[in-house]
């Protein structure tokens, strides 16, 4: 059974979105950066005009792994994990499963797009080669 | 520039997996043959310090919190304190020394007490964070439900980025696994101790990838007691105490395991930073080494972090036979927690402070007098200097 997130005033945007096919990420509305995980306050400049807004859902691999160690019952192994940077969102990246790819074929700096996995009222972003 | 600060007793139960005895027992062990170790008695304990305290947050990650050890104990303690937050598995030794220098306590007692290894099962993991809870919060939720559940992944990703830019090689870890455990083959305590070639290394199977089965250290239940003392008191203890020359415990990014801008550094990098920072000695002033190894690829970090060897140097330092048997910087001399066992880091600094007695018996480095130790991975750091007085 795959644990859920709680979901909170921050970070409902990012576990929701996926219900409209939106990857939402916060950015600070004062100075623009991106806030990954989403906080209510930009730690850059303090402001709370934080707001989530869709970014384009596709992104770069910075790194990853083949997890090959069932570490729940029922959990089907191999998959891949990627940490991907996020165009249109500088400095922030979103961890999630590599979906749709032989584990095995990931690589650095590939191009992946988002998709999106529903679990109760949780829209997990699941990443898949773009070409 | 010393901390008014020593070390003056370790003790460490007797440790194994599957051991099917409760944690507390296992705490009084040590606890015994700590006080040994530095010629005290329960009486003379007046504070206690663990990390993180009580916690369910997985299988046997921590058993025990300051209350029911001081009830057990039957201590009277001036000073107590858990630390889930703060600068590692380091952080209960740290506050410690800041206890004793500004006169809070006298002998403080830092424990850490573990059953992961009874604590698994075939559908509970040892160090699982959030395990059995609904829904989970903090930094975690942002990996564990997207099955990054654990730090094995965590630190596999790390490995990957680090393997990519600077040309590292399972064979370069393989050396760090195969050193420690000729390392353990001269220690008694330590958990794994048969020998361990390159070819089972490359043949063992793989759990994150770039990390196989023994890049990972093992659960094991067991319990370490380091005893930090007041820098006066210390001098009436059994053995020569040994002084906290300088700690560090900074931070300077993100609490998560993935969005550090650079992830071929960790917060161990800004923890030694600070530690040097704090003291006129050099790398090079260091004999002996215990490193936080919850996996391999957190050693050639650590070095590079404490500066034995430059930004992705780290490879090559490993594969000169630097870090192993014989070598110039000999690192978890008794095997670390890839084969002595996991204790949290306290194990690590349990041998340092060994060696540094010369206690170490077939593994001694002659003429040990500085060690560094360096605990966590990830964003998690502490690091800190010892010498003998």
């Amino acid at each position: 059974m795959r644990p859920l997130p709680e979901l909170t005033p921050e970070n409902t945007a990012f576990w929701t979105g996926g219900a409209e096919g939106r990857l939402m990420i916060a950015f600070c509305d004062d100075c623009a950066r991106a806030i990954h995980p989403p906080q209510l306050v930009c730690p850059e400049c303090w402001s709370e005009k934080v707001e989530s807004r869709a970014v384009p859902g596709t992104g770069t691999v910075y790194t990853y792994t083949v997890n090959h160690q069932p570490w729940a019952p029922g959990m089907a192994v191999p998959f891949a994990l990627a940490v991907v940077d996020l165009d249109g969102a500088p400095g922030a990246r979103v961890t999630a499963e590599v979906v749709n790819a032989d584990p095995e074929s990931i690589a650095i700096g590939q191009k992946m797009k988002v998709g999106f996995l529903n679990i109760d009222d949780v829209w997990f972003p699941q990443w898949e080669p773009a070409q | 520039m010393t901390l008014n600060a020593a070390i003056t007793g370790v003790g460490m139960s007797d440790i194994g997996r599957k051991t099917g005895r409760p944690a507390m027992i296992h705490l009084a062990e040590a606890a015994r043959r700590a006080l040994e170790c530095a010629g005290l008695t329960k009486n003379d304990i007046d504070g206690i310090s663990t990390y993180p305290g009580k916690a369910d947050n997985s299988p046997g990650m921590s058993p025990l919190g300051t209350g029911e050890v001081r009830n057990a104990l039957g201590l009277k303690t001036r000073w107590h304190s858990a630390v889930p937050d703060g600068p590692s598995q380091m952080a209960p030794i740290q506050v410690a020394a800041m206890a004793v220098a500004t006169g809070q306590a006298r002998h403080v007692l830092c424990f850490r007490a573990l059953t992961e290894s009874s604590s698994q099962t075939a559908s509970q993991r040892a160090s699982i964070p959030g395990a059995g809870r609904a829904r989970l919060g903090g930094w975690y939720s942002y990996l564990v439900p997207a099955n990054a559940m654990s730090a094995s992944n965590w630190a596999g990703w790390m490995a990957q980025r680090y393997f990519h830019e600077f040309g590292m090689t399972r064979e370069h870890l393989g050396l760090v696994a195969t050193g420690q455990r000729a390392f353990a083959q001269a220690n008694p305590a330590a958990v794994m101790r048969t020998p361990l070639t390159m070819e089972d290394y490359l043949g063992a199977r793989m759990i994150s990838s770039p990390l196989g089965l023994f890049d990972c250290d093992v659960p094991i239940d067991g319990a370490c007691v380091v005893i930090v003392s007041a820098a006066d008191a210390a001098k009436d203890c059994a053995k020569a105490p040994l002084t906290i020359e300088a700690m560090g415990a900074a931070l300077g990014s993100q609490e998560t395991w993935d969005q550090r801008a650079d992830l071929t550094t960790m917060g161990a990098h800004d923890s030694a930073a600070d530690m040097w920072a704090r003291t006129d000695l050099k790398p090079a002033d260091v004999d002996v080494l215990g490193l936080y190894d919850g996996f391999s690829i957190f050693v050639p970090y650590w070095l590079e972090a404490m500066g034995f060897c430059g930004h992705g140097e780290a490879k090559d330092f490993i594969a000169e036979g630097h870090i192993g048997p014989g070598g110039r910087f000999p690192v978890n001399t008794g095997g670390g927690q890839l084969s002595g066992g996991r204790l949290h880091g306290f194990g690590l600094l349990h041998e340092v402070c060994t060696q540094l007695w010369g206690q170490a018996g077939g593994r001694q480095v002659d003429g040990a007098s500085v060690g560094a130790c360096g605990m966590g991975g990830g964003f998690i750091a502490g690091s800190m200097l010892i010498r003998r007085a």
